[in-house]
């Protein structure tokens, strides 16, 4: 069987089309490797981007002081600054403050890899984003919701706890999958920082098999299937949590 | 952390005018991007409405596949896989790197209008074009003389947004070679060889984008409650 697939791409480099990740192991191994770190980058940073958005909203719903103008300043600053130059500001600035330690053979490594600078910075990227998000979600919840939730003897943290978060989250799912989509595709920017990602690893592969065209159409099709799935997950999701009778769908 | 004095202060400033040459390269690829990704992604909209089956498949796939695909992927696309000469009227010109990613740029910056120009068509209602067709109006004088002109309203804030995100875009860039704010910046800290230079340089070109586009969004969210379809 996986010899079948082997021959069959042998046999279309011959035509001219050389997709050696599918015959060749070392090519497929990097390409796989490459593959996982995206998903992972993608899965890691939506945890991290919804927790972090989740609790800018709730700061910038329920307080009017000083903690909502430092999330207000944290969306405007993350927001309209490129994600480039934040991830090289934490990678290099930020990390050249941080402490090294000693690797086996005594050579300084840096306690906190690329890796996870790259988490941090697409997190609180995408972090923003979501923050707006569900805030406006939030916002999409009538006020008589609220209102009742008072009469009824909820305060106000309750009420926001128990009516107005359920609701608001089914309003924020058309937009969430807009931000986790843009998410998905600024992973890519990982590669500037050197984190084995997808597009680092075809990068290489191109480099050694010189079949440049190949790598960037595989590529394009994987990030389209991925952001897709993120779509269909979402959609899941929405159509799963969804109440009878209350929102658009 | 190093205590940023009077001496690192002069340091940034005697580098900002290398920076801010970069960075008026940043904004030229930003201006000439949205101005071909706008022109190209109005006809990939309207191709998107189009009544020709064929037009309309083809218009849909071009949109959702360079919406979808990362910027970063696009640039890479134009830069490896465009030709690095072209010749006209019997002279061969190069191809600077900077003209190739301002084209790379311009790609996804069209199939996003693309779905801003459907959304905007979509969103005038059905009976406006039922009366005017009822009025005699072909398809096209509607769509041009009674449709589009209310859409251009609707499409500033999420044309000022996209702007916004492709300003933001640019440094991008630098990955392939050409020669920004961020490469200079990242050019001046190597020849300046101290890492107290590092933070300063990084935060300044962090502000000179930040001044640069959050302007732009405050307007476009101006706009967006000036002109809320009621």
């Amino acid at each position: 069987m996986i010899e079948d697939i082997q021959k069959f791409f042998i046999g279309l480099k011959a035509s001219g089309i050389n997709l050696t990740i599918f015959y060749d192991a070392f090519d497929f191994e990097r390409f796989v490797s490459g593959l996982l770190t995206t998903c992972e980058l993608v899965l890691i940073c939506t945890l991290f981007s919804v927790l972090i958005g989740g609790f800018g909203a709730a700061v910038l719903t329920l307080s009017r002081g000083p903690a909502a103008r430092i999330v207000q300043a944290y969306v405007a600053l993350f927001r309209n600054t490129p994600l480039l130059v934040q991830m090289y500001f934490f990678f290099f600035a930020i990390g050249s403050l941080m402490p090294t330690a000693r690797n086996g053979i005594g050579l300084p490594v840096p306690m906190i890899e690329n890796f996870t600078w790259a988490v941090i910075a697409l997190s609180l990227y995408a972090g923003a984003f979501n923050v707006e998000t569900f805030r406006a979600g939030l916002g999409a919840v009538h006020n008589s919701y609220e209102e009742a939730a008072l009469a009824l003897g909820y305060s106000r943290r309750q009420a926001f706890r128990y009516v107005l978060v359920p609701l608001g989250l089914r309003f924020s799912f058309a937009s969430l999958a807009n931000n986790l989509v843009d998410l998905t595709k600024s992973t890519t920017v990982a590669y500037a920082i050197g984190v084995a990602e997808l597009l680092y690893v075809s990068n290489q592969i191109w480099s050694d098999s010189l079949n440049t065209f190949e790598m960037m159409n595989v590529m394009l099709a994987i990030y389209l299937i991925l952001t897709g799935i993120v779509v269909w997950l979402i959609a899941r999701l929405q159509a799963a949590m969804r109440l009878p009778g209350f929102g658009a769908s | 952390m190093p205590v940023i004095d009077a001496s690192i202060f002069a340091e940034v400033l005697r580098w900002l005018p290398f920076v801010l040459w970069g960075f008026a390269l940043n904004i030229l690829m930003s201006a000439l991007a949205i101005v071909v990704g706008t022109a190209a992604g109005t006809l990939l909209g309207l191709g998107q409405i189009s009544i020709l089956p064929t037009v309309r498949g083809a218009s849909r796939i071009a949109t959702q596949l360079f919406r979808n695909a990362p910027w970063l992927v696009l640039l890479f696309y134009c830069i490896f896989l465009m030709p690095y000469t072209v010749t006209a009227f019997g002279q061969t010109y190069n191809v600077p790197s900077w003209l190739r990613a301002t084209i790379g740029f311009s790609v996804p910056v069209a199939a996003n209008l693309s779905e801003i120009v459907r959304g905007a068509i979509g969103s005038v209602p059905k009976g406006q074009w039922e009366a005017a067709e009822a009025l005699g109006y072909g398809r096209m004088a509607i769509l041009f003389r009674i449709i589009l002109p209310q859409c251009v309203t609707r499409m500033l804030p999420p044309w000022m947004n996209l702007y916004a995100l492709l300003i933001t875009a640019t440094p991008l860039a630098s990955i392939v070679g050409v020669e920004e704010a961020l490469a200079r910046t990242q050019a001046a800290i190597q020849s300046q060889g101290s890492s107290d230079l590092l933070i300063p340089m990084y935060l300044g070109l962090l502000l000179m984008f930040f001044l640069y586009a959050y302007p732009i969004a405050r307007i476009s969210n101006a706009f967006e409650r000036r002109f809320r379809p009621v």
